[in-house]
Order: structure tokens, then sequence, then C-alpha cells
């Protein structure tokens, strides 16, 4: 039988086509009208969205919207977003890096308890945030870093699934000959890594990374426990904040939509740049 | 240590195979190798110990101590062990037992809705029929680039008289519909957490779909399965390690609970401030500074989390075996 004939008895017959279409619409309806209505909601006059005429094509305000947003409250939106580049891009950029070299280790060297040490990281994956955010915060207390950059940065750095999904991607990317061939020609095991082996993990760093970078850039918990000074605020927290305000002072519901849109921006641009390269991550962590 | 006993014991073996290099070389690329991957680990290592060993064992050691105002409220607080006292508190405390009760009811609710859907739509979008595909997928991925607080944003405007349009819709038809109501507001939840991860979660199983070898799928049709006997007989019993990691790590997800009760809570007197595990966590820890009830309750939570994983991860084994057995 031809791949041509298994793919057309395969295909369900008329109505069940159409039904399967129907399905699929919805379901993208479903995903994106809410998103649709952010960008509409962000880009209408105040009164116009409570008018229900959100629809409508009148009213338009984006620029105006957009100047509101800069200058509420002096202007901290813009140090916010800033804040949140800086926690999730070096934040997952360190990150990734660490999880991927010790997922490397993992599987290129032996050494005792090995198998236990990595049962441990994966315990690790199970550990909900908020039993570790007292701990962590009196900790932060006792070592005087409350309430600055370190509390929020230092836990944000550990990792444990991008240390499996290294594991993964070293034993799929990365051939033990390589490594035999580089040992043959005298190179030492860390320049190895850094020159050969760090090459051919790319797409895994890059998927480590985004992982995390989505992760970092969500993260509304721990910033909430560690940070009251407003301006080491990530976006997340910074919104919910305004929000807050917004019960009692209702100019706040416009600039917490328009930033909620501009918020969602990075991933969605991070997420289409490097398509390619996280789908086939998404396999590497299903594979066991 | 028992890497050098055995290298002594064979040295003669060795000498008689002609590719063996000698043993200092062979201790030194050991010594090396532990030299390397010592060096490679530690960061991460440093990391777990620092913001994950210590702070899980400070929550233990926390749930069984008590800060004690002495007297009056005068003098200075002390710390006093009490034993299992805070657990005895908190696991009779009903706004506790509430609160795992709602994240029960959510789990049963939100994880199979969640499994079927993205799977469904898997299966839906790797039949075949559906042009398009890769924009659908990017449609149906985009709200996992949303962060959840944007979600429960987005999603609490159009759960609010006035502002929603959905509201609007329905009342055009004589329907008044609130989403925030005392039966309406977990599923309302639910609607915001399926949102944000169907499509991530639907990516996922597509991925595992594509794996699966086509020669499988031509006998399949060969034996004269139609595509809804294929998609659920054949393809479904071939991602199952797929299907087994969404549900782990969605259950996880689902058990930590916060972020859209948490932001709903401000919108409606539903939503208590100790509506969920984590929330009343957060609450004892930060607004009633007892630190020792908010350490029994993490660890209690911890508990759940591990069984029920590992409870999943077995029940899962023990279903794949005589299945095995079978083959």
């Amino acid at each position: 039988m031809s791949t041509l004939d298994t793919a057309s008895a395969l295909r369900p017959r008329l109505l069940g086509r159409t039904t399967v279409k129907i399905v699929v619409g919805l379901s993208v309806l479903y995903t994106l009208l809410p998103a649709l209505w952010l960008v509409l909601a962000a880009s209408k006059k105040q009164d116009a969205l409570s008018g229900g005429s959100i629809f409508s094509l009148h009213d338009f305000s984006f620029v105006q919207n957009l100047r509101n947003l800069f200058s509420m409250d002096d202007g901290i939106y813009t140090r916010w977003y800033g804040n949140s580049l800086l926690y999730a891009v070096l934040g997952a950029g360190i990150g990734a890096m660490v999880s991927i070299a010790c997922g490397y280790a993992f599987d290129k060297y032996r050494f005792q308890h090995k198998e236990k040490l990595f049962g441990l990281v994966l315990a690790a994956v199970m550990v909900p945030q908020t039993v570790l955010a007292l701990p962590l915060y009196l900790m932060a207390s006792a070592t005087g870093l409350v309430n600055t950059f370190w509390s929020v940065f230092i836990p944000v750095l550990f990792n444990p699934f991008g240390v499996y999904l290294g594991r993964m991607f070293s034993q799929g990317y990365v051939p033990n000959e390589v490594l035999e061939a580089a040992r043959m020609d005298g190179a030492g095991e860390l320049k190895t890594y850094l020159r050969v082996s760090l090459r051919m993990l790319g797409p895994g760093v890059v998927t480590v990374f985004l992982f995390q970078l989505t992760a970092i850039w969500n993260n509304f918990f721990l910033p909430m426990v560690m940070l009251s000074n407003q301006k080491l605020y990530p976006v997340s927290l910074g919104l919910y904040t305004w929000n807050s305000s917004a019960t009692v002072s209702p100019e706040y519901y416009q600039v917490v939509i328009m930033g909620s849109l501009l918020a969602v921006l990075p991933l969605i641009l991070a997420f289409i740049l490097l398509q390619r390269f996280w789908k086939s991550g998404l396999t590497a962590g299903s594979v066991k | 240590m028992t890497t050098t006993a055995p290298s002594a014991t064979t040295a003669p073996a060795e000498k008689a195979a002609p590719a063996a290099r000698p043993r200092s070389t062979r201790r030194g690329a050991r010594r090396r190798e532990l030299g390397a991957a010592s060096v490679l680990m530690t960061p991460f290592f440093a990391l777990l110990v620092t913001v994950f060993l210590i702070p899980v064992g400070t929550a233990v050691w926390l749930s069984f101590f008590s800060q004690d105002e002495p007297g009056l409220g005068f003098g200075p607080e002390h710390t006093v062990f009490v034993g299992l006292r805070s657990y005895a508190a908190v696991l009779t405390d009903p706004t506790f037992l509430g609160g795992l009760g709602t994240v029960a009811l959510y789990c049963l609710i939100y994880i199979p809705l969640m499994v079927i859907g993205s799977l469904g739509l898997a299966l839906l979008l790797d039949s075949g029929v559906v042009r398009l595909r890769s924009w659908a997928q990017l449609a149906l991925f985009l709200p996992h680039a949303v962060p959840g607080i944007i979600a429960a944003l987005i999603w609490l405007y159009l759960y609010t008289p006035g502002l929603s349009p959905i509201i609007e819709l329905f009342a055009k038809g004589d329907i008044t519909i609130d989403f925030l109501g005392v039966h309406t507001v977990l599923p309302a939840i639910v609607n915001i957490s399926l949102w944000s991860n169907l499509g991530y979660n639907m990516v996922v199983f597509y991925a595992a779909l594509q794996a699966v070898p086509r020669e499988v799928i031509e006998a399949s049709v060969v034996d004269g399965a139609g595509p809804v006997r294929s998609a659920l007989q054949v393809k479904t019993p071939l991602v199952r390690p797929s299907i087994v990691m969404v549900a782990i790590f969605t259950l996880i997800w689902a058990l930590q609970l916060f972020t859209e009760p948490k932001l709903l809570s401000l919108a409606t007197p539903m939503i208590s401030q100790r509506y969920s595990p984590s929330m009343y966590i957060y609450d004892a820890a930060f607004t009633r500074n007892n630190y020792g009830m908010a350490a029994a309750a993490s660890v209690v939570l911890l508990v759940v989390t591990i069984a029920l994983s590992y409870g999943v991860t077995r029940w899962t084994n023990r279903a794949d075996s005589p299945e095995e057995n079978a083959r």
C-alpha cells in the first residue's frame, strides 16, 4: 500500500471532516478572542471600555493610552519592564547554562551515587514554589537580601527540569565518539565541553532558555513575597498592584490593559523567532 | 574508591589486552573526568542546596516551632518547640481543609478536561484534515506566551459585568450570568487555566504524535481501522509517556493554585484569602505572621504533592505492565 492510499484511507468522510474543522475552528476562536479583546481594549478610550462598544470602530486612542501608560506614577512602568527584562533574560541565560552543564555532566561522566543525585534533581521538579517561599524569605531577611534585586534573581536561576532536559539533549546531540576523539587529541574535558559539546547542544540551550524565560517572566509569587520597593517590581507584580488600585480609582483600568498588552509581546516574539528550537525540545522532554 | 580496587586486581588481564592503555593514564583520565564533572555540576548543586534543600529543611524545622509572645505581649518573642501542635492546628482548621477540598475539586475538573482536550486537538490536527495546520497550532499556543497574571486579568475583565462583552451578549438574549458567583467561580478559574495551557500541551502531544512511525499507522489501515479507531486505539497508546508527563506536570501546577484566585479575590467575595492551600500559606506567613502554621501547611502541601505524583507514576506503570506482558 502506498503512502498516498494510507493517507486517503485515514481521512475522515465529509461529515467527519466538517466536524473536525468546526471543533478546531472553535478552539482557535476560544484561544484568540480573549487576546483580541486585549488588543481592542488597549486601543479604546476609557469610557468605551464600559460602554460595551468594544467591537465598534470608534473611540480609538491607542497613542494617547500609550502616553498615559508611560506617564502613570512617574513612568514607573518603564522601570518595571526593564526589571522584568533583566530578571528574565539574564536569569534565563545564566540558568540555562548552569542547568545544561549539569545535565551534560550527568550524561557523559561516571561518578558515585549518580542516579541518586539525579533522583534528587527530579524530586526538586515536584516541589511547589509556595512551599519554598517562606523559608526563602526568612533566609533573605537573615542575610539582608530581602527587598533587593538578588532576592528574586538568585532563586529563579534554579531550574531542575532544565537539568533533566540537558541530560536528554546531551544523549541525543553529543555522540560519545566525539568526546573520545577529543581525548585522543589530548584536549582537556572542560575545553572539549566549551569548544565542541556546547556548540552541539545549541538547540538544547535555546529550549531551556526559552522555558526559563517564560517561567521568570510569569513569576509573580516570589517577587510578591520578597519585594516591597515598587522600583524593583517586575511587570507582573506591578500590574497586579495597579489592578488592586483600580477598584478605588478606575483610571487605572486602561493602563493595566495597555500594560498587559505590552507585557505579552516579548514572549510572543521569542516563541515565534525560536520556534524550530523549542518544538524539538518538547519531544525531548517526553521521550523517556 | 570502588574504582581503584577492580583495576588493581584485573591488571594482569589488562596487560594481555592489546588496546589497554597504561594504568596511570587511565586513572588520570578518571580523575580528569571527576574534575570536569565537579566543575560543571557545582553551580547547579550550589543552587540546589541554597534555594531548595535548606529551604525545605527550614520549612520542616519551622513547622515544629512557634513564636510565643510572653505574658501580655511585652518582652522579646522567643521560639519554643511545640512538636506537632502546628500540624494539629492546620489539619483541624476548616479553612485549610476547605482549601484542600477546593483544590481537589479543581484538579478533578481541570486535569481530565486538559488532558482530553489537548490530546483530542492534537489528534484532530494530526489527522491531516485541517488546512493551515501550523497557523492553527500557533493560534492555540498563543495563550502560553501570556503570563498567568495577565491571563487572569484578561478573564477577570471578561467576567466583570459592565466591562465584559460576553455578559453583554448573554444579556441581549435575556440571560443573566454571573461568572463570579458561588457555583461559577471554580469553573471560572478552571477556564483561565485551561485557556492558558491547552495549546502548550496540545503542542507536546502533537510533537509526540509526529514521532509515531508511519508504518504502524499504515498497518492499522491495512487491518481496516478507520480514522477514529486508529486515533484512539493505535496512536493514543503510543503517546502514553507524553500523556503521563502532561498529567503529572498539570497535577503539580494545579496543586499550587495561587495566581488566578489571588487576582479574582479582588473582585469577588466568593474567594477568601485562604481559598487554596497556597493562598493559605501566604496568608499565614505574611498576613498573620504565624510561621509555624505556614510551615506546617507547606509541609502538608509538599507531602500531598509528592504522594500524588508518586501515586500517578506507580498507577500508570502498573497499568502499563499487563500490556507489556501481552505483547
